[in-house]
């Protein structure tokens, strides 16, 4: 433990402390049960409120924590907390939203039996998600980026009726699990180059080389897949098939921001590689594209918001992978009026179908006039997504626009490639929110009004006032969030700066801004009528889909032809296995010389040798089951003299004493059966069988011909020599391994005898007692 | 490491692997044995050159610690023999042979690729 002891409230270690209040909550809420939802739900308000409140009493005190716990000390392997201006931002993001929304799925669901699990595994994964901000090497993100994995799919497969549900639950698992995998990959590689995966060290000497270039190729790979970047976008829209809560949560404002914090932690030390500002401005832009297309062909405005966010996604991406000084700058800013507007939008999706039972363009009408007043609150935020003054979103946006224009003399040309994608993105984000506050809130001239079932309670209408109003109020005062969020950009990058104000001024950026939004409309106004027929011809879904199947029906496949229910195919099989590894083996070595080598040592050795051998041949000719054990007997008692020769006589009276045992219990179960063996069809034809066999042979001739003297070191056997008589007073080296330095070996060798023989006493007694029924029967019978 | 003993190994091993092949069980458990007896032979053989026994006070002594682990397995191959005997015997007083039948199960399994 090397952190501070904290000031709050006595606890040595805050930051451990909130994460795992979290879990502790949270499976309780889990094992507790249904009656008590209410209590679930209020409890997980107040673990969430108190991150929160410690996060700001932490941030407070201005100055970096550091906690640190061992796991595996010899592999460098530790959970690693640090509470840095950006943690306390992404903290803050996670825990004051989970409170907000939480209270919300309070008044949401029905409180049913799958209420009780929402709320335990919501409360998990916002410790899970506070772990994550709070990492300070790569392998604790990993530890806590997993877990966020795993949770996501509980709550996306939340209603585990529903085939569609579970399907997209297993699809976003996939797909992060991959993502999940390679950054596992990165941490290993950094490990292995850099001899650390803390953020810290490696910025403070940044390795270089093609491992570090691969590690990156592995970091950027799971942080596309968690933010759902092309080509991985298809999981996230997927995923809303999970309770709206969730999506607003997860989905949009804290665990697809996963990846993003992963790229923001890693741009500024390695972002100046040329492959990764290109993967990042080409799979961003892409991303912002595509989501913002599918946005307008949408008719659920929950799939709508859910191809917005995966835009925005590709637009914080561009901005966080890029990290110019004022880039990461709008980043951060961005990232919280994203939050901020984007958990309000999905909020006041769900009091719209709360209410009108619909989230379909096609089928609500009239939703603005018979809520006023919601609807002002979620066009508010959606004018702030579109990035309209003088809204939060249009201070954050024209801080990156800012930073794209004056980007070119970091990051040359691509700079002006990435403005070019940030404004036609703009576009179509403007596009789509026209068609989310029109298909939501408008009238249809074809439609009668929606009716409201449910009038929403204060619960449900309360945190989308509020989040309105964060956009309001942030838009109307820019300043006081562009303060907050500047040590947190100094955090990933000490040259980051900037400031948010309302009025820029007329400048490049704000004509920009202007065309941007003209633009937008205009366009909007042009296609509103068109129907959105023609399919982007990229389609990550259904690769997905094709890859799923393909890997499905070829294990069927392979399961079917190599699972043939035939012992002797499966032992062919191994044997070939087997083979084919000792023969490379063998060849890799090289050396196929071998050291002195005798025809025999000695010429009773060659003798019995041959004796063997031939009982060996007998023993598979002849179909006398006498005569096959008998031959066992001889090919035994052959061993036994060849120990003996060779020089280790406690073999041999063993060897001796156990060929006698296993003869007696050969001839005692032979004696019942029929005298030859039949000569039963094989599976597999004769000459096959006798090619493996002397295949099998003649590679462990040549095996053992390899592997004598192959010893580099000496012999443990030495160290037994040395230490027998004084330690265990005994001469016999091999008596005193078993029975004294090995006494537990040899404990366990006899235990195994005893659970051989009431195996078989059993197996004996119950064929016994069959036969007494048998006999008895039969008697009756005859009677 | 003479040729005889790489000889015996290697016949030990094919005759071992012929006899597992087989649809009778008394077979397959003499195969058991043979590829046994090979694996001891193999240990001792390659691990020293012939030599004295491993007792404290003797010269050009053979090595002790494969000598320890094959003692134990020749103990455990017994047991396993024996038990897997009780099985033959157990078998045939039931069916009446101590043929190997295919794993019906598994056959099972195999025929569900045209399901998904």
């Amino acid at each position: 433990m090397l952190g501070e002891p904290g000031s709050l409230v006595g606890i040595g270690s805050p930051m451990t402390a909130v994460v795992l209040a979290h879990f502790l909550v949270g499976l309780t809420i889990l094992a507790v049960g249904v009656r008590v939802s209410r209590l679930a739900v209020s409890s997980g308000v107040v673990v969430l409120l108190t991150a929160f409140i410690a996060m700001v009493a932490l941030a407070r005190r201005d100055e970096e924590i550091h906690e640190t716990w061992t796991w595996i000390g010899d592999l460098g392997l530790t959970i690693d907390l640090r509470l840095d201006g950006f943690a306390v931002v992404m903290g803050l993001v996670v825990s004051g939203l989970g409170a907000l929304i939480l209270a919300y799925a309070a008044a949401y669901f029905d409180h049913d039996r799958t209420f009780n699990r929402f709320a335990g595994v919501f409360v998990l994964f916002a410790g899970a998600m506070t772990g994550l901000v709070l990492s300070a090497d790569l392998f604790t993100m990993f530890v806590f980026w997993e877990m966020t994995s795993l949770f996501s799919f509980l709550l996306i497969g939340l209603d585990d009726r529903s085939e569609k549900a579970r399907k997209s639950a297993l699809r976003a698992l996939l797909t992060t699990g991959m993502g999940g995998l390679a950054l596992l990959g990165a941490v290993a590689l950094f490990q292995v180059e850099a001899g650390t995966t803390s953020f810290a060290a490696l910025a403070e000497s940044p390795p270089a080389g093609a491992v570090v270039n691969a590690a990156l190729v592995l970091v950027l790979l799971a942080a596309f897949t968690k933010s759902a970047q092309f080509p991985f976008h298809f999981w996230l829209p997927g995923a809303m098939a999970a309770p709206t809560p969730v999506s607003a949560y997860l989905h949009s404002a804290t665990m697809v921001k996963a990846g993003i914090v992963l790229v923001a932690r890693m741009a500024p030390i390695f972002g100046d590689r040329e492959f990764w500002r290109w993967s990042i401005v080409v799979c961003g832009g892409l991303t912002m594209m595509i989501g913002g297309l599918r946005a307008l062909k949408q008719n659920d405005i929950k799939l709508l918001l859910a191809f917005g966010t995966v835009s925005q996604l590709g637009f914080m991406m561009i901005l966080f992978g890029l990290g110019t000084p004022s880039l990461t700058y709008a980043g951060v800013a961005h990232l919280v009026a994203h939050a901020i507007f984007k958990a309000g939008l999905f909020l006041g999706v769900g009091v719209v179908d709360h209410t009108f039972g619909s989230r379909d363009i096609t089928v609500l009408s009239g939703v603005g006039r018979k809520m006023k007043w919601l609807a002002a609150l979620a066009v508010a935020n959606a004018l702030s997504m579109a990035g309209v003054i003088p809204l939060l979103g249009f201070a954050t946006k024209e801080k990156a626009l800012v930073g794209l224009i004056d980007s070119d003399h970091y990051v040359g040309g691509l700079g002006n490639i990435a403005l070019v994608v940030v404004v036609l993105g703009s576009v179509v984000t403007v596009m789509y929110t026209l068609r989310f506050i029109s298909g939501t809130f408008g009238r249809r001239s074809d439609a009668v009004d929606s009716d409201v079932r449910h009038r929403p309670g204060w619960l449900l209408v309360g945190p989308v006032v509020l989040l309105a109003g964060l956009s309001i109020i942030g838009g109307l005062v820019p300043g006081v969030l562009g303060d907050l969020v500047r040590g947190p950009a100094k955090s990933l990058d000490a040259a980051a700066k900037g400031h948010l104000v309302l009025w820029p001024g007329v400048n490049a950026a704000f004509l920009t801004s202007l065309g941007i939004l003209a633009g937008g409309a205009a366009l909007w106004r042009a296609t509103r009528r068109l129907e959105w027929n023609r399919t982007i011809p990229i389609d990550g879904e259904r690769a997905y889909d094709v890859v799923y199947e393909s890997v499905l029906s070829i294990s069927r496949r392979v399961t079917a032809v190599s699972q043939t229910g035939s012992l002797v195919v499966y032992l062919v099989a191994t044997m070939t296995v087997v083979l084919a590894a000792l023969v490379v083996a063998i060849f890799w070595a090289g050396d196929l010389t071998v050291d002195g080598l005798v025809i025999a040592d000695s010429w009773q050795q060659a003798l019995i040798v041959i004796g063997v051998c031939a009982a060996s041949i007998a023993l598979v000719i002849v179909r006398h089951r006498f005569v096959s054990a008998a031959m066992l007997g001889v090919v035994g008692f052959g061993v036994a003299v060849l120990f003996a020769l060779h020089g280790a006589p406690d073999l041999a009276l063993t060897q001796l004493l156990v060929e006698t045992l296993t003869l007696v219990v050969f001839l005692l179960v032979l004696r019942q059966m029929p005298r030859r063996f039949d000569p039963s069809p094989s599976w597999v034809p004769r000459v096959f069988r006798l090619v493996v066999s002397l295949a099998v042979g003649a590679a462990m001739t040549l095996f053992a011909l390899q592997v004598f003297d192959a010893r580099t070191g000496t012999s443990v056997g030495e160290e037994y020599a040395v230490l027998s008589e004084p330690e265990a007073g005994g001469r016999n080296i091999v008596n005193v391994i078993l029975v004294d330095f090995r006494g537990f070996d040899t404990l366990g060798e006899i235990t195994v005898l005893a659970i051989a023989a009431i195996g078989v006493m059993n197996l004996v007694r119950m064929a016994q007692r069959q036969r007494r029924i048998e006999a008895a029967s039969a008697d009756e019978v005859v009677a | 490491m003479s040729l005889a003993y790489a000889l015996l190994i290697g016949v030990l091993f094919a005759t071992g692997s012929f006899l597992l092949m087989n649809r009778s069980l008394t077979r397959i458990i003499l195969g058991v044995a043979m590829i046994g007896n090979g694996i001891n032979v193999l240990i001792v053989t390659v691990s020293s050159r012939p030599g004295g026994a491993p007792i404290v006070g003797e010269t050009d002594t053979t090595d002790s610690v494969p000598q320890a682990l094959v003692l134990t397995a020749i103990v455990i191959g017994f047991a396993l023999i024996a038990f897997m005997l009780a099985l033959a015997w157990r078998n045939w007083t039931i069916d009446g042979n101590d043929i190997v039948e295919d794993d019906v199960e598994d056959r099972r399994v195999a025929r569900r690729k045209d399901e998904s």
